[in-house]
């Protein structure tokens, strides 16, 4: 057997010789990192050199870090060299039919009430045997196409859009901006690219069409969104199901760039893999995501709620850079079981005027430990800066935990900083009181929870919300008692 | 419908509940006065099942079910509600949708389809005129922010729309102006009939004005000491509840620990 790399050269001249469309179903490179890897992977792609610079120049960079250690998560140390980076589309791999699933997850979907067709997709059943996603991908498609509206995959906007993603990618989270940063740059898969014209309010909420295209996105994706000059975008990350995944790492990067008077949307429901009741397996989720209101009168809103995976680690920010920006910060995050998050957000007023609103909603239950962590940070330039941040933390049981790690910075005398912080625990009163009303303890819990979480379910669109309610009641199963 | 008897409970080890006997049948209004600290809402707390009660001794039987032996919800859904002395803030959760998720629950039990959208709305419509409150109360969450008298009224008008068998109010008067206090009686005596029961514990006479009891009794010290009709809270007012103590009828209780 030879060493990992002189494997993959082996595969990288092999793939060379035949061509790569060809056995595209089949294809995995073996585990193992090196630059021979990064090379592979932009040649598969058939990217321009400026990409593969990019991805070499994140790898040498990358090869300099070390894991961030300041994070409130605990995990066995992630051995890079036992991942592997490339892995096309297989539908093949997938179960063959619904009856192949494993039916704890069906019955998930089940009570989220989600149509047997997505079941089907969600569960990883082969693409081709569930509806043909090509022709729902059209229709959106020409329907944004009029209003000149970009919505592809990355590698697609690479061969099609060089020079918008030449131009954008990386000036909002630079390749070396953190370690994960750094490996998702070197190695990203796939993911989003949005180009919103000038003046153009994007006609629908760009969500749909991306549960269908974020199934093959794999564990390095990555988004890249560029609102320009008054335009608006709604954008639905993510599934509210638990989707079928062997990955343990997800190591995602998302950038979005509002200009002058645009508004980006952002909203997303993260359900992964938590592992089981015994903390065994889960996905760990090491996001980087980032916005920048560029241009004055721009804004940027967040809104997630993390349910899923067993570690999250994930601190959606925005640099506040054009004057009179807005940036905006709402989170639930629960942990139950074993799970850990450490979860918040940046806000960097650098602008004059600029205000940001930060609400973070943490729920634990079991084991489960939750952490917020958030910068507000004020530069000396930017005058009347506005931060408010609320952090509310609710305990269910006495085995979790709930932190709040609330950094500020400030530069300029004119900031006002506002910062609010409760910790609760779901009171004896308030279930006696529902369950007196003739709500079973189940119900009450969750209605006492939802009601928690209600000022940022009210951020999100109306149908996610919906589904965010239902998904936490089915992540709260167990909880009490 | 209700009978009680000997019932005995518990907080923590310390007795408080001293063997209770009380019967309630359908159609009749029961009111239940004593001094602080006698036990008054203890009761009512063990009847609609709360946790940290421990029952020592004696019988609950509800329409012939074993009370004791039902969780909070299932007591509920079988028709006992509880007016609370103190009711509960559930920031984030809208009225509406307490009182439809409640009311839904109970029609379930009961073999019942969920109330359509528009059912319930008309419905409570209907109901929170009973009650004299502002639509708007409906929007915001439960008791959060509302005037005690509010938070009284709140508490008669999910009454009103989960009509029970029995309704246990535990000083719903105190804190009402003399306004609010008819409004809450109004509501309660448009709800009087021969299928339902009410236990209604006060402080004040003044609220058996309106709301005229079949039977009163007194508790003290974890015990009914006294009962009668409705001139007994007239003589109460009176006479003060020393006046019960010297009573050669309440004396004949054993002295506690005995
Ligand atoms: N959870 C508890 N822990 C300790 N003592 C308790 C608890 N609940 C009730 N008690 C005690 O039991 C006694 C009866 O209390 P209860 O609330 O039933 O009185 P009450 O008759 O309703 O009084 P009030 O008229 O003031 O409302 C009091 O002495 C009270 O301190
Ligand atoms: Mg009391």
């Amino acid at each position: 057997m030879g060493s990992p790399a002189n494997d993959i050269d082996r595969l990288v001249k092999r793939e060379y010789k035949e061509g790569f469309v060809t056995d595209i179903d089949s294809e995995t490179l073996p585990p193992g990192l090196d630059e021979g890897v990064v090379r592979a992977i932009s040649e598969k792609k058939r990217e321009p050199q400026f990409m593969l610079d990019w991805r070499l120049n994140a790898y040498r960079h990358w090869l300099t870090l070390t894991e961030p250690q300041w994070a409130h998560v605990h995990h066995e140390p992630i051995d890079y060299q036992a991942i592997s980076y490339y892995s096309a589309p297989k539908d093949k791999d997938g179960p063959k039919s619904l009856d192949e699933v494993d039916p704890k997850l069906l019955e998930t979907y089940e009570k989220l009430g989600i149509p047997l067709e997505e079941q089907k997709m969600l569960a990883g059943v082969a693409v081709d045997a569930v509806f043909d996603s090509v022709s729902v991908k059209t229709t959106f498609r020409e329907k944004l196409a009029e209003v000149g509206v970009i919505f592809c995959s990355i590698s697609e906007a690479l061969q099609e859009h060089p020079d918008l993603v030449k131009q954008y990618l990386g000036s909002v989270v630079p390749a070396g901006d953190n370690f994960y940063a750094a490996l998702n740059s070197a190695v990203f898969s796939d993911g989003s690219f949005v180009y919103i014209p000038k003046g153009v309010r994007c006609p629908m909420e760009l969500s749909t069409y991306f549960r269908i295209n974020a199934m093959n996105t794999g564990q390095f994706e990555r988004t890249l969104i560029i609102a320009d000059e008054g335009s608006y975008v709604s954008y639905l990350e993510g599934c509210t199901a638990p989707m079928r995944d062997e990955n343990q790492l997800h190591a995602a990067v998302v950038e979005l760039i509002a200009m002058e008077g645009a508004q980006i949307k952002y909203s997303t429901v993260q359900n992964w893999y938590p592992g089981d009741e015994q903390g065994r397996g889960g996905i760990y989720n090491f996001v980087t995501k980032r916005g920048a209101c560029r241009g004055r009168n721009s804004k940027i809103s967040w809104t997630q709620v993390e349910t899923g995976s067993a570690i999250t680690w994930k601190y959606p920010s925005v640099l506040l850079e054009g004057d009179n920006s807005v940036g905006e910060f709402y989170s639930v995050a629960l942990t139950n079981n074993w799970q850990q998050a450490d979860t918040g957000t940046k806000m960097v007023h650098i602008g004059k005027n600029t205000s940001s609103t930060i609400i973070s909603k943490g729920i634990s239950a079991g084991h489960g430990q939750n952490a917020y962590r958030g910068l507000v940070k004020v530069l000396n330039k930017a005058d009347n800066a506005r931060n408010y941040s609320q952090c509310d933390s609710l305990l269910m049981g006495d085995r979790c935990g709930a932190h709040t790690f609330p950094y500020i910075e400030v530069k300029n005398p004119t900031a006002q900083v506002e910062h609010e912080a409760t910790t609760s625990k779901i009171s004896v009163d308030q279930l006696f009181y529902c369950r007196q009303r003739g709500l079973s303890e189940e119900d009450a819990v969750s209605m006492i929870v939802n009601g928690f979480c209600k000022e940022v379910f009210k951020e999100l669109p109306m149908e996610f919300a919906v589904e965010a309610r239902k998904l936490l009641e089915i992540s709260l199963e167990g909880a009490v008692g | 419908m209700l009978s009680i008897k000997n019932l005995h409970a518990s907080v923590e080890g310390t007795p408080i509940l001293k063997g209770i006997d009380l019967d309630v049948a359908a159609g009749e209004v029961h009111a239940i006065m004593g001094p602080n600290g006698s036990g008054k809402s203890t009761l009512a707390n063990v009847i609609a099942g709360r946790d940290g009660y421990d029952v020592t001794a004696g019988k609950v039987v509800f329409r012939g079910k074993n009370l004791l032996e039902l969780p909070v919800e299932e007591r509920a859904c079988e028709g006992i509600f509880l007016a609370f002395q103190y009711p509960v803030e559930i920031p984030g959760v809208s009225n509406l949708y307490l009182l439809k998720t409640a009311l839904n629950s109970i029609r379930k039990h009961r073999g019942l389809n969920d109330l359509s959208a528009v059912e319930f709305l008309k419905l409570i419509k209907e109901k929170i005129k009973l009650v004299e409150m502002k639509e708007e109360f409906l929007h915001r969450s439960v008791n959060e922010g509302f005037s005690g008298g509010e938070k009284k009224r709140n508490e008669i008008l999910q009454l009103a729309v989960l009509e029970p068998s029995l309704a246990i109010l535990d000083e719903t008067d105190s804190g009402l102006d003399i306004d609010a206090l008819k409004v809450v009686a109004n509501g309660v005596n448009s709800l009087r009939d021969e299928q339902r029961a009410m236990i209604v514990v006060t402080h004040y006479q003044r609220l058996l004005d309106y709301i005229i009891p079949d039977k009163v009794h007194v508790m003290a010290n974890g015990r009914i000491v006294k009962s009668g009709d409705k001139s007994l809270a007239l003589e109460l007012e009176k006479h003060g509840y020393a006046w019960i103590a010297q009573d050669p009828g309440a004396a004949a209780a054993p002295p506690a620990g005995s």
